[in-house]
């Protein structure tokens, strides 16, 4: 289909302001009067609060104030998982006990040094074998587990069964989760090869160069906040319920993240906005809260790091005949996620098993706080799966692309326990894509080829998340000067999706990208609801609500071109930003003339009457604000069937050199079935950014905590290892399938989270190629894991700790 | 009690000194409440944090004096302020020692590079995260020592000289220069007085507090490097997690003056196994006049581990250890 803006490059609004600098991050604004709010937080991973002399500090010139949990919860903290804005209870250490606020940094930090709080230490535990232990400690004062609905419980093993997960063997205690489909047993009976074994994804860090700092001030009965997030009315909608001020009385400015990583996106992973809110109500002067980078260490969340046993069984030829998946989650200390059902769900989809079970239990401990990282679970399993598809294609004697091409979803296929059928799914297309564009088939001649100590491994790996959501609200624009404002709440963190997504409207209204304003970055601009910008989902969905208020514009227009030139409305069509009879183009009005007539008509053509009756209560308050001011579009979004799946596929070639444990990646492709294209450009940063955030997980990322006295060590970028510039190719090829998806107006699906997960399963893949198909089970697998299994040091079936050293 | 990051620049006095005098005397003066300041990649960190808390920074930066790469008729001489930009990019060095102007390439990364400088790269302190962390350890004046322990995360840690503190020397280029033969130039203001690198660096069981040699009062102004290995074949190798930023797992930096196929003499060293760049002069004596092989290399790898006393999580380095030697072996 021939578009005007769908599939070609463009320049969104905010990369100027990038490049140049001049785009404002929260920690840009100033306001007069404003003065600077700094937190003491827990030294300590378990702990109640005894007591707080601020005496001396609050004594200090130029101190202005302090704020706790008590002044922020009066009734007591809530006995909940999850971040609260501050805690007398802290379970990590960096939980953010009080803040202090100081006419300067300095003043305050002072301050905060001559602050005594009395702690009582609590028990303490870093991985969730341990906390399983007859005797373990519990991370959380209530229990070492949440029940939803029930509230916190105790959940323990035999010392026998927590020994046996270790020593390889399958779970026998009770899961707390289990969904399966298919007759596994029969599933199994049938299988020639089945692999069976134990696992261990790291968890780590969120790595967001911009940390969690906000200003907040109060004007007017209004509350003022500057922050960062993924989302922006999702967000708003959410934090305003955090801070507990009116949706209507709130204004969140944010026109830039400095990203997302997936827990910028809804506003329970981010409560301490709530803190300079809270300080600035307190004291009557703006406050600037600026979080350190280690601070965005400790609050600003983990991806779950998960300890599993998985057993696999393929069919002579192939097919992915059953997998058994049990899996003890860990949850962090405050509570986490739902990686471990995610990852269950991932190798349904992605492998079209004909039986499937999972088993999961998750324990909290005292570490960073858990929740959503690019691809939750899908990803964590990736590279786990992969070198096991290999090692039953080598069994079976099927080729590698093949075992791959065997298995695939495809349009018409259902996956996950719940059997959701793909709304369209071209993984074949794109897994013939991939290995056509990298030459897939012409390297396997140079497979393990060795160089002295140097040996060539080859990979092949798949990604997949649910890439679409439905059911938000559009608004567009138009005053007399003709040119089209999409109001679009979605957030800026860095993909362009909320541009890319408004071209939707302007392809609808054949609108010049020229003549097109996008209204965003904060809410008094009156923008509607969207989803909150996380699982890959705002292509899909927001194109949808965007295309629709368009086209409920563009409806209107042609009725007040009928009713004022005669005819029907379907006897008018647009071109050139004119409204036109079909019959004789001449006869019309410019969408400037046409907008000034919505103003005079008012009613339904400026958003005052006939609304759609399920539009969210936020997107009412910006239509009731902007009611009257100009021609409207307006649309609620009906529910989507099906899963809209976003896919990936990787191929990597590395160079291991078995006497240093070190890989260089020769050449690696990223290809992406996410629907029809609507920012090249964009689409490749989407596929490039993921292939680095891959490379991490597979081979560098870790979260540490030193089992004595539960101290983070991961704290900042060097002891994280984020992979660098030096670590990742020079060029990372890209790639995508560009087939249209019946569930959009523009047939877009999403692909964020996907392109991480292919290049983690190929990269690992790789890894275990370049060594005779050895299997870590494990991710990441870093140069002393390589090391030690050369020089046959490891102890290869051991389970890894959680949040300790892989090797 | 667990430290916590401030991350906020206390109060300090700056002191610029624009003359070798000033500074040395400020040096003498001001004693350990002095920090001495040159690319700062191993100062704000500490003092953000009011982890050490001096009450003054001397500048050495405007001394021109202590900049530099200049010939001498034994050799070259670079004043220790001399960034590692311009020691990796230097024609003099990278002609005749082009073993510390590779070590002094893959030193962190390239923005701390153009301001880091070779002085501070020698003089850094220990990276051990839990000292770094502000924890009473043994080197921070307190009886423990958290990494080697039996829950201890030390898989950055040493295989040799451990005493009381398991610390290595993070340093990149101070393998380069033992293996060069180097010459350190210590000035104060009662003198100066050289000393040569392997005897610049200290283990814990001479100093605990301190990895140098260098008492209060004195700054390390030059480093000299004799003709005597000008020239020399070449290995360097340093293998870290990341090729950015990360410091050495472990990293090898080796000397050999060959006829043909047979090594005449060499010098070699390690960094990251010990609280020093340690010489092995085992592996030295084991190759001298022998014919290259692998047989040779090999052996010698073995050698270079004796005493090795791996901790928890640090037994990798031992073959890492042995590989190196031996790659620097077939050369």
């Amino acid at each position: 289909m021939a578009y005007m803006h769908i599939g070609k490059d463009f320049t969104p609004p905010d990369v100027p302001g990038k490049v140049t600098g001049r785009i404002k991050y929260a920690e840009d604004y100033t306001r007069e009067g404003m003065v600077y709010a700094r937190l003491l937080t827990s030294p300590i991973p378990h702990a109640r609060v005894i007591d707080i002399d601020a005496s001396e500090a609050l004594a200090m010139e130029g101190v202005l104030g302090m704020l706790t949990a008590d002044d922020v919860y009066p009734d007591g903290e809530p006995q909940s998982t999850g971040l609260k804005m501050l805690t007398n209870e802290p379970t990590l250490v960096g939980e953010p006990i009080l803040a202090v606020a100081a006419v300067d940094e300095k003043t305050a930090e002072t301050a905060i040094s001559r602050i005594s709080v009395t702690f009582e230490r609590l028990p303490f535990v870093l991985d969730p074998l341990d906390s399983l232990q007859p005797d373990g400690a519990d991370a959380y004062n209530g229990g070492n587990t949440f029940v939803f609905r029930q509230g916190f419980a105790v959940e323990k093993w035999t010392s026998d069964q927590v020994a046996s997960l270790r020593a390889g063997n399958e779970p026998t205690a009770e899961p707390q989760q289990t969904v399966e489909y298919g007759d596994l047993e029969a599933a199994f009976g049938e299988s020639s090869y089945v692999y069976e074994g134990t696992f261990t994804n790291a968890g780590y860090p969120h790595m967001s160069m911009e940390p969690r700092s906000a200003l907040a001030y109060w004007e007017d009965g209004k509350l003022y906040l500057h922050g960062g997030s993924q989302s922006l009315t999702a967000f708003a909608d959410g934090i305003a319920g955090v801070i507990g001020v009116p949706k209507e009385d709130l204004v969140f400015v944010n026109a830039a993240t400095g990203g997302g990583f997936g827990q910028r996106a809804r506003a329970g992973s981010i409560p301490v906005y709530g803190v300079p809110a809270k300080l600035s109500q307190k004291i009557n002067r703006p406050v600037m809260m600026r979080v350190t980078r280690e601070e965005e260490f400790t609050i600003g969340g983990a991806r779950q790091g998960l300890t599993g046993w998985i057993k696999v069984g393929f069919k002579p030829d192939g097919v992915m005949a059953a997998c058994d998946l049990w899996i003890v989650s860990d949850n962090g200390g405050k509570g986490g996620g739902a990686d471990a059902y995610s990852a269950a769900d991932c190798i349904s989809v992605l492998y079209q098993a004909d039986a499937v079970r999972f088993r999961g239990t998750a324990i909290g401990t005292n570490t960073a706080h858990r929740g959503a990282q690019r691809g939750p679970g899908q990803n964590q399993i990736a590279p786990i799966i992969s070198p096991i598809l290999d090692a039953a294609a080598d069994e079976l004697g099927v080729s590698r692309f093949d075992i791959r091409k065997i298995n695939t979803p495809m349009t018409g296929d259902v996956g996950g326990p719940q059997r959701t059928p793909f709304t369209s799914a071209y993984m074949p297309e794109t897994l013939d894509l991939a290995a056509e564009q990298f030459g897939w088939e012409e390297r396997q001649s140079r497979r393990r080829r060795t160089n002295g100590s140097k040996v060539i491994g080859l990979g092949i790996g798949q990604g997949y998340h649910n890439a679409g959501r439905s059911g938000m609200d559009g608004i567009v624009m138009m005053g007399p000067d003709g040119r089209l404002k999409v109001h679009n709440g979605v957030g800026n963190l860095g993909t362009y999706s909320y541009a890319s997504t408004s071209r939707a409207a302007a392809e609808v209204l054949k609108m010049p990208w020229e003549r097109v304003d996008i209204v965003t970055g904060r809410t008094d601009l009156h923008l509607p609801i969207t989803s909150p910008q996380d699982g890959s989902n705002s292509i899909f969905t927001n194109t949808r609500t965007f295309y629709g208020a368009a086209q409920d514009m563009l409806a209107k227009m042609k009725e007040i071109a009928s009713g004022d030139l005669g005819g029907t409305p379907e006897d008018y069509d647009i071109s050139n930003e004119r409204v036109h009879q079909i019959a004789d183009e001449s006869v019309g009005m410019t969408f400037g003339q046409v907008a000034a007539r919505a103003l005079e008509l008012g009613g339904k053509y400026t958003g005052s009457s006939d609304l759609p009756e399920e539009l969210a209560e936020w997107t009412q308050i910006s239509v009731s604000r902007l009611a009257g001011t100009a021609f409207m579009g307006v649309f609620h979004d009906p529910r989507h069937e099906g899963n809209p799946p976003g896919f990936t596929v990787s191929c990597i070639e590395i160079e291991l050199d078995t006497e240093t444990g070190k890989y260089e990646i020769l050449d690696l492709i990223n290809v992406a079935d996410s629907g029809t294209i609507m920012h090249p450009k964009g689409m490749e940063n989407q596929l490039v950014g993921g292939a680095v955030w891959g490379i991490g997980l597979s081979g560098y990322e870790r979260h540490l905590y030193d089992p004595q006295n539960g101290m983070p060590a991961s704290t900042g970028y060097w002891q994280s290892k984020v992979p660098t510039f030096l670590d990742t190719p020079v060029k990372i090829q890209t790639g995508w399938v560009d087939l249209p998806d019946p569930e959009n107006p523009v047939g877009a699906r999403g692909v964020g989270e996907p392109a991480q997960g292919s290049v983690s399963a190929a990269l690992t893949a790789a890894i275990s190629d370049a060594l005779g198909g050895h299997i870590f089970g494990a991710s990441p697998i870093t140069a002393d894991m390589i090391i030690n299994h050369v020089a046959g040091t490891s102890e290869d079936s051991k389970l890894l700790a959680q949040n300790n050293f892989r090797g | 009690m667990v430290a916590t990051s401030h991350d906020v620049m206390p109060d300090i006095e700056l002191y610029q000194p624009a003359d070798e005098a000033t500074a040395l005397d400020l040096a003498a003066r001001l004693g350990n409440e002095g920090w001495l300041l040159s690319g700062g990649q191993d100062t704000y960190g500490w003092l953000k944090d009011r982890n050490k808390t001096p009450s003054a920074m001397i500048e050495l930066t405007q001394i021109d004096a202590w900049k530099g790469v200049k010939e001498t008729s034994d050799g070259i001489e670079i004043g220790a302020t001399t960034t590692l930009t311009e020691i990796a990019n230097d024609p003099l060095i990278k002609s005749r020692f082009g073993l510390l102007a590779k070590a002094a390439s893959v030193v962190a990364s390239p923005q701390i590079r153009n301001v880091g400088t070779l002085g501070g790269n020698l003089n850094q302190d220990a990276r051990c995260w839990y000292y770094r962390r502000g924890l009473d350890c043994y080197r921070a004046g307190g009886n423990i020592c958290y990494a080697d322990s039996p829950e201890g995360l030390n898989r950055e840690h040493a295989l040799f000289g451990a005493s009381r503190c398991v610390a290595v020397s993070p340093s990149d280029t101070a393998p380069a220069l033992v293996a060069l033969d180097a010459t350190m130039v210590i000035s104060s203001s009662s003198g100066q007085r050289t000393m040569s690198a392997q005897d610049y660096f200290v283990g814990p069981d001479r100093d605990i507090v301190n990895m140098t040699a260098l008492n209060e009062g004195e700054i390390l102004t030059a480093v000299r490097l004799p003709n005597a290995w000008a020239n020399a074949e070449f290995y360097w190798e340093k293998v870290a997690d990341r090729n950015v930023w990360d410091f050495a797992l472990v990293s090898i930096a080796a000397v050999f003056k060959a006829s043909g196929n047979t090594i005449e003499d060499s010098r070699v060293a390690c960094g990251a196994v010990e609280c020093v760049p340690r010489r092995l002069e085992s592996v030295e004596d084991a190759i001298r006049g022998q014919q290259r092989s692998e047989a040779l290399a090999s052996n010698a790898g073995e050698l270079a581990t004796n005493g090795a006393r791996p901790l928890n999580y640090n037994h990798f380095k031992v073959p890492l250890m042995q590989n190196l030697v031996k790659r620097a072996i077939r050369g």
